[in-house]
Formats: C-alpha cells, sequence, structure tokens
C-alpha cells in the first residue's frame, strides 16, 4: 500500500515517506507501522506488512505513525531504533554453547508439551509492538518470550537465573517501562504471545533474586 | 571466451576421507594468535550469524555487517519447512551417502562430488548444534525429534519448527551471535550496506560500506572478507525473497575480479500464491512441505472455469502422480514448476490470471482429520487464507511456480574461499554445493553447515599462510575505492529523471521472467540480450532518487542495488545462452526429449563455468571448472 503512495510521491518528486519492512510476510519483524493508532493496524495476530487494503473501506483516512517509546528513538518518518532488543539479547538471551561438542539431538527426550510450549514463545518476531501498545513503554513481553523459551527447556536451565536477572537488568537499562498489567502487548502481538510469558519470566526473576539474597 | 582451467583444491583419496584428510593437511592458527586477525563477515543470515559466531569463539576478531537493523532479521528467517540432515533417526534406509546421492541427483549432476559428501557428513551435527542451543524442533510424542519428507527424496529426513524452520535456525544463530557481541568479540553494524571489496596487492582486505542512517561512506580493514550476503532471486523483480535481498555484494565483488559461477541456475519454487496484481512488490512461499498432504492437480479440459469441487475426479488430472509415479507430488522443484507452467501453457491453469494448479488437502483431511492437518500445516493455511481471502480447509489451494533462490553463485573451492585470495564466500551467495538445482531443505543445511563447521576450519588456512597484516585504511587502495563508491552514488542522485529504480526493476524483471525465466530458449536470450543493456540505458538517464545522499535514503538505496541488477541480469543470460543443454533449474527448449524432460549434454557441458568480469556491457570471459564423478554414475534424472 505505502508502495503506491511512494511511487506516486516520487512522481511528483516529493520524497517518500521512509518506513522499515523488508520480508512482507510477518517474520522478520522489521515493519514498525503504528497504524489508526494501533501498532500494526487493526487486524489481530498480523504485522502491518500483511495487512491486506480489504481490511479497510474505501475512502477512509489512515492514520500511519513510528512505534513510540522512550527505549526507540525515531531515526526518521516512522523508522524507529529498536538496537535495546538487541541489547537485552547480548545481555543474557541465550544457551552459553560453543560450536563443536554438542551431544547428539535425541540424546535427551524433550517432552512435546515442553517443545511446542518453548516453540509459542519462541515464535517473537522481536518486532516492538508490545512496547508501543504499552503505556508504559514496557519490553516485558518480549523478554518474557525469550526467558520462557529457555525456561521451558532442558537445555535453559543450567543458566536460566543468570538469564533472567541478565536480561531484566538491561531492560531497565535501555528505558523501558514496567509492567503494570494493562495486556496491551498480548492484544496486538502479531505473534500470539501470551501474558502468561510474564508471569512465568516473573518466577524466574524472583528466583534469581531470591536466591542472590539467601 | 578463454578456457583456463580452476582449481577446486578438492583433496585426493576416498570420498569419505577427504575431509578428515583435508582437516589434517590444514595449517592452523595457534590459539594465542587467533585474536591478532580481523575478519570482515558481511551478512547475518544463518550463513554469516553462524560464522562469525563460530569464529569469534574461536577468538577471532570479528566485525559483522547486515543492511536491516538488526542481525535477527536477515531473510533466512522466512525460511518455513525444514532442514535435512543424515540422521536416519526414522530408521528408513538414511546414510550419509544417500543424502550425498540424492543431492548430486537432486543437483542433476552438475555440483562438485567432494563438497557436497562434506554437507552430507556435516548436516547430523548441525541438529546437534541447534538443539544445544534451545531450538525448539518438532517432537514426537516419546520426545524425540519429528521428521517430515521434502521433494527429490524417498527418505524422511527433514526436521522442522512448524512452518518457521529457518525463523528458528536463525534466532539460535543470532543468539549465539548476540553472546559473542556482549562479549566483546564481534562488532556488529547493521543498518550498513557494503559497497565494495577492497584489495591490496591482489587480496581481499577490506570493504567500502555505507552507513545507512548517516549516509556516510567509509571503509574497514580487515585480514580477510567473508561474504555470506544471499541470492540474487530479486534479479526477477517478483520473488519470494525479500525486499532487500540484493547482488550487490557479491557482483561488486565480481567487478574486482571474484568469478560469478553457474549464474543461469536459478529456482523457480513450485508452490508460491500467484500473482493477483500489477502493483504487486513480492510473491509468498507455501512451504513445499504441503506437497507431503497436499495433490496437484488441474481440470482435465482447457477452459473448465467450474469451482474445484465441482470438478468429478474423472475430470482431474493430478498430473505429477501421474508422470512421476514413484515421487508422485514430491518430485523436485524444477520438474514440478515445469510441470506446471506446461499446463498452465496448454490452457488448463486455474484462477482468474490462468496462471495456477490446485493443491488440493481434501484427500488428507478426508483421512487425517481437520486437526491433524492443521497441526501441521496450520501457521502456512492462515497465511494463504490471509493473503487470498480463500480458505484452504474448504477450497484447494492455487499456487503457481516463482523465482526463491540461487544456486548460481560467486566461485569457490574447497575451503570455500573465490578465486580473489582471501574472499571467502558462503551460504547461497556461493554457488557450491547445489548443482543446477537445490533441494528442499538444503540450503539451511548448506548455510549453517559453511558456517558452523567448515569456514571456521578452513579460513585458518589462508590466514597461517598470509599472517596478520594489520592493513591501514588510510592506505591509497581505499582512498580510492571509496571515492568511486561516493562518485557512483552523487551519480545516482543527480540523474533528476522521471523514474523509480522500483519501475525499472519491474521492467527488467519481466524482461528476464520472460526470457530467462522457467524455460529458455536462443533466440528469447538474445532478445534479452539486446533489451537489457538498452533500459540499463535509460536506467542511467531517466532515474529518479528523490532526498539526498547524507542521510537514511531507501529510494538511494534501491537504486544503487537495481544498478547492479541491471548489469547482473546480462550476465545471468550469457550464461543461459552459453549452457547448450538442459539441466535442472535451466531448462533450454531445444534441448528436451519427445516427453518434454530435460536433456543434459555431459560430453560437453560436464564443468562449472565460472565468469570473469571484463567490463560493463563486453561478455565476461569463461573460466571452466570440469566436474569428475568418481564415485557416482551419471545416469538420467529419473523420478518416475
Ligand atoms: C520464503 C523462503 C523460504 C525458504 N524455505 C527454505 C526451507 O524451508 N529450507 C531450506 O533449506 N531453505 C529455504 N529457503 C532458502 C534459504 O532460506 C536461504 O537460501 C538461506 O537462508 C540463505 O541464507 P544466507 O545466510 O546465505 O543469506 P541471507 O539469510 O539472505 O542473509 C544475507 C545477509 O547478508 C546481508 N547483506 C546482503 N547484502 C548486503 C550488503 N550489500 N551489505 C551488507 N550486508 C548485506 C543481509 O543483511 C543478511 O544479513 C527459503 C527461502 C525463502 C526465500
Ligand atoms: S516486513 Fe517482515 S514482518 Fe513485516
Amino acid at each position: 500500500m505505502l508502495d503506491i503512495v511512494n511511487e506516486e510521491l516520487a512522481k511528483t518528486d516529493i520524497e517518500p515517506i521512509h518506513f522499515d519492512h523488508d520480508c512482507r510476510e510477518g517474520i522478520c519483524g522489521m515493519c514498525s507501522l503504528v497504524i489508526n493508532g494501533v501498532p500494526h493496524g487493526p487486524q489481530a495476530a498480523t504485522t502491518a506488512c500483511q495487512l491486506h487494503m480489504r481490511s479497510f473501506k474505501d475512502g477512509d483516512a489512515i492514520y500511519i505513525e513510528p512505534f513510540r517509546a522512550r527505549a526507540f528513538p525515531v531515526i526518521k518518518d516512522t523508522i524507529v531504533d529498536r538496537s535495546a532488543f538487541d541489547r537485552i539479547m547480548q545481555a543474557g538471551g541465550f544457551v552459553s554453547v560453543n560450536t563443536g561438542g554438542t551431544p547428539d539431538a535425541n540424546a535427551i527426550a524433550i517432552p512435546k508439551t515442553a517443545s511446542e510450549s518453548a516453540m509459542d514463545s519462541a515464535a517473537c518476531i522481536g518486532c516492538g509492538a508490545c512496547v508501543a501498545a504499552c503505556k508504559n513503554g514496557s519490553a516485558m513481553l518480549f523478554v518474557g518470550a525469550k526467558v520462557s523459551q529457555f525456561a521451558d527447556l532442558p537445555q535453559g536451565q543450567p543458566e536460566k537465573t543468570a538469564r533472567a536477572k541478565a536480561m531484566v537488568a538491561q531492560m531497565d537499562t535501555e528505558g523501558f517501562g514496567n509492567c503494570s498489567n494493562y495486556s496491551e502487548c498480548e492484544a496486538v502481538c502479531p505473534k500470539d504471545i501470551k501474558v502468561s510469558v510474564i508471569a512465568k519470566m516473573n518466577r524466574e526473576y524472583l528466583s534469581a533474586t531470591v536466591k542472590t539474597l539467601s | 571466451m578463454s578456457s583456463n582451467q580452476l582449481d577446486s583444491k578438492v583433496p585426493s583419496g576416498p570420498l569419505a576421507n577427504k575431509w578428515d584428510k583435508h582437516r589434517f593437511d590444514m595449517k592452523l592458527v595457534n590459539p594465542s594468535n587467533k585474536r591478532k586477525y580481523t575478519i570482515l563477515m558481511v551478512g547475518s543470515g544463518l550463513a554469516g550469524g553462524s560464522a562469525a559466531a563460530s569464529l569469534a569463539e574461536l577468538g577471532y576478531n570479528v566485525k559483522c555487517f547486515c543492511f536491516q537493523d538488526s542481525p535477527r532479521r536477515a531473510h533466512s528467517i522466512a525460511a518455513q519447512g525444514g532442514i535435512n540432515a543424515a540422521k536416519n533417526y526414522q530408521n528408513d534406509g538414511d546414510s550419509i551417502f544417500r543424502l550425498f546421492y540424492d543431492t548430486i541427483k537432486g543437483g542433476d549432476f552438475r555440483s562438485r562430488e567432494a563438497n557436497v559428501y562434506r554437507l552430507s557428513q556435516v548436516s547430523v551435527n548441525i541438529i546437534d548444534q541447534c538443539v544445544a542451543q534451545g531450538v525448539p524442533f518438532a517432537r514426537e510424542y516419546g520426545g524425540l525429534l519429528d521428521n517430515r519428507s521434502f521433494g527429490g527424496a524417498q527418505v524422511s529426513r527433514t526436521f522442522y519448527a512448524r512452518g518457521q524452520t529457518g525463523q528458528q535456525l536463525l534466532l539460535g544463530a543470532y543468539s549465539a551471535l548476540s553472546r559473542q557481541i556482549g562479549l566483546g568479540n564481534v562488532e556488529m553494524y547493521p543498518r550498513t550496506e557494503m559497497l565494495d571489496l577492497v584489495l591490496v596487492d591482489g587480496h581481499a582486505k577490506g570493504i567500502v560500506i555505507r552507513d545507512l542512517v548517516t549516509g556516510e561512506i567509509s571503509s574497514y580493514s580487515g585480514d580477510t572478507v567473508v561474504l555470506g550476503t544471499g541470492g540474487y532471486g530479486r534479479v526477477f523483480y517478483l520473488s519470494t525473497n525479500a525486499m532487500g535481498c540484493n547482488v550487490t555484494a557479491a557482483y561488486r565483488a565480481h567487478k574486482r575480479g571474484a568469478f560469478f559461477a553457474n549464474p543461469c541456475y536459478t529456482q523457480i519454487h513450485p508452490t508460491c500464491i500467484p500473482v493477483a496484481g500489477e502493483h504487486q512488490s513480492k510473491l509468498t512461499l507455501m512451504s513445499e512441505s504441503l506437497r507431503n498432504d497436499g495433490r496437484v492437480w488441474v481440470p482435465k479440459k482447457a477452459g473448465d472455469k467450474r469451482p474445484a469441487n465441482q470438478i468429478p475426479e474423472n475430470e482431474r488430472d493430478y498430473y505429477l502422480e501421474r508422470k512421476y509415479p514413484s515421487f508422485g507430488n514430491l518430485a523436485p522443484r524444477d520438474i514440478s514448476s515445469r510441470s506446471a507452467k506446461e499446463a498452465c501453457d496448454a490452457g488448463l491453469g486455474v484462477g482468474d490470471s490462468g496462471r495456477g494448479v490446485y493443491l488440493d488437502f481434501a484427500d488428507a483431511i478426508g483421512r487425517l482429520g481437520q486437526n491433524v492437518i492443521k497441526e501441521r500445516y496450520g501457521n502456512l493455511f492462515e497465511m494463504y487464507q490471509r493473503i487470498t481471502d480463500d480458505n484452504p480447509y474448504d477450497v484447494p489451494m492455487r499456487i503457481y511456480p516463482a523465482s526463491h533462490y540461487t544456486m548460481g553463485g560467486l566461485w569457490v573451492d574447497y575451503n570455500l574461499m573465490s578465486n580473489v585470495p582471501g574472499l571467502h564466500v558462503i551460504g547461497e551467495a556461493n554457488f557450491s554445493d547445489h548443482g543446477a538445482n537445490r533441494l528442499g531443505a538444503s540450503a539451511l543445511m548448506q548455510g549453517l553447515a559453511d558456517g558452523y563447521f567448515v569456514l571456521p576450519y578452513t579460513i585458518a588456512d589462508y590466514l597461517a599462510r598470509v599472517g596478520a597484516q594489520n592493513i591501514s585504511t588510510d592506505r591509497q587502495e581505499f582512498k580510492d575505492a571509496e571515492q568511486q563508491a561516493k562518485e557512483k552514488t552523487a551519480k545516482l542522485i543527480s540523474i533528476n529523471g522521471k523514474r523509480t529504480a522500483e519501475s525499472f526493476h519491474r521492467e527488467l524483471g519481466r524482461i528476464v521472467w520472460d526470457n530467462c525465466g522457467m524455460a529458455r530458449n536462443e533466440a528469447g536470450l538474445k532478445k534479452a540480450l539486446h533489451l537489457i543493456p538498452e533500459l540499463r540505458e535509460q536506467f542511467w538517464a531517466d532515474l529518479n532518487v528523490t532526498g539526498e545522499s547524507g542521510s537514511l535514503n531507501q529510494s538511494l538505496e534501491t537504486a544503487g542495488r537495481v544498478a547492479d541488477f541491471m548489469e547482473f541480469a546480462e550476465l545471468l543470460c550469457q550464461d543461459a545462452l552459453h549452457r547448450e543443454e538442459s539441466c535442472g533449474g535451466h531448462f533450454r527448449e531445444e534441448y528436451q526429449s519427445d516427453e518434454g524432460e530435460a536433456v543434459r549434454n555431459d560430453k560437453d557441458f560436464t564443468y562449472v563455468a565460472a565468469w570473469e568480469h571484463k567490463g560493463v556491457g563486453s561478455p565476461a570471459a569463461l573460466h571452466k571448472e570440469e566436474l569428475e564423478f568418481e564415485n557416482v554414475k551419471l545416469a538420467t534424472r529419473s523420478y518416475k
């Protein structure tokens, strides 16, 4: 849709509206538009790039804005800087294994329910809509999804407390707000990530802090 | 055309021992010396991301570049279906040799035996690695890993994570990369585009980049440059690739001397959502895994406009099952695509445009129930419905082939080094393992094999030979390359014509698709070779790039990429014209059997065509690497 607008603008020599996008399949997490006040627009569980014009009526005015949050500075037009998410991942969003020397993939059986639940959380595309939707600009859904994925799997156990602590600390450093249970994040998440991941993360985090206290 | 032989550096000895022997023969870099070397890694996809992480773990300094805002968004993320590995977990007769054989045969006997064997060997390590990282592959009720089947194979060796395998594998590599960034071993440069390769005394020692936020052009130096910059499928404009995918990094390295191998081997994927309108800029893939349970058919009568469910069984042609009874709907991609084209050319196509065939799940739903189908393909069905507004549980999907993957790429030897010393190429950007046609679920395997398990060894051989050099970007070679990049950028902005780069790209894509797409012939290719330079001239005379170069400017980024496609398209057609045979994704209409099957010419064309740049508009020079088959017999590929 914006392609067409931009092609028309270019014909009149006006600089097109810059917007982030890449895969156009709802998987890379690059697109980041607030459409009519809602991150990724009106259709549930759908990224902006997958939103079809048939979701609107003819003649409707459509308002487009960038994702707004303290931790996502605007770069140009609707393009924002989401590198804070990368830094949260760098702080602890991994299992510390080097390449090579890993056991056979079938060495540990993982219950199907656990791996399915890990997959539900792992489906996060890191777009940041959850942050943009939250009044507090909180990144709890994003962080919760990663922490939960690893918490569900045996591979994630050895570092689970350290991970939760490090990711939460980085989240605070980046200036993301607190979670006060508005659940707006869940409502806009294009991948249907549930707020239950936040509860799971809180559990991990709490046990992390309790362990350091005792 | 000259024809010097290229040295692939394939080790001697029996196939199964080559990689072992080679690992022993290669030079090593002493652990404490590794930090003296800087590796410039362009690309953070499965190939680049896994390589950057693994090399940093070993102790090298790595600088990693990508054009997206985060390494997690490389186009590998979009891969849906799965990744192959010769684990034989299903006990159905798989083995390293079988995966090797299937891949060689699938590639229509146009790939290097030693590389493919090594790929099959390390495939098993990849799955172990990914599971250790916490990649949530699909599992069976007993808790062990599940597999599915993909085209071109009769065993079940494909590992998957719902319809998001690429995403999960990339997030695995990204997490390993993030860990190394956090530890300070990798410096990451997102929103950065490589514009040129810098050679010092004939060795690749640096790159010129544009910071896509500030617009600043500068350069970086290192001891070796690695390109993991993906494929060139967007030369067709419409493709399943992401909007930003480009040939720029590889092509500019080509202009600096790196040979481009087999550009005409392009893969047109059989199951994509058909084109719906003039303004469409992107096509969507429906994973090949759907062919496990979906049946492909068209009406037997041309022009039959009845809805699918009103066409009785005996008036349907399940053409893949009919033509290829033993592989049926799982016939390889090139064959399935061409069959769809044939059906539509014969007027049997379905949908408004007539360019579509049915992929029908009614039987599978009847046999297994809607829930099982939903569990297997739920997100793909949703995606289809969202785009087409049709519900595939009720009516069959409509699909049509689209450009998807490119087997050709920069030529590399067994060490994944190009003919330019110090320039390594990994993942889809190289030509190495898939011959003339790639089998499904094998690109993820190759990208991760290169990045985790091959390059980390072979790069040491080069580095140890040349030693750490600590080259400064103050050298004249860097200044000259930066200057040229700046001039080119200024030129794009200053044309001030009337057409957008996007509109030129669309026109170029149509020329290439029509004349060098699923079927090619001499007259069409000659026509394209005439039209492309004409269009390129118009591009440089009538291009309109709005905005300025000194800040974030997406229309400038597009223009730079389209400029390279304008030149590269000619190389693609030149290669397709020169290869007077049909093989894999390269189907020349002149070379087919009475039944319309591809006819190879092994006597004259069992070689890799590696092209040397000779100036824009001048024909490239041909170099050959003869392919030797010691372990498989060249046979006519049959899937009947
Ligand atoms: C829709 C789709 C589905 C697929 N499904 C499957 C599947 O199920 N199984 C399978 O095996 N394969 C599949 N493939 C193929 C496979 O995904 C790709 O071949 C593979 O992921 C490519 O990985 P890569 O690392 O080589 O490149 P990419 O993932 O494309 O990464 C390229 C990297 O290079 C960077 N880059 C590119 N140009 C520049 C530049 N000039 N300057 C700086 N950085 C640059 C990008 O930013 C990116 O980081 C699929 C492909 C598509 C399009
Ligand atoms: S462009 Fe990739 S998710 Fe929207």
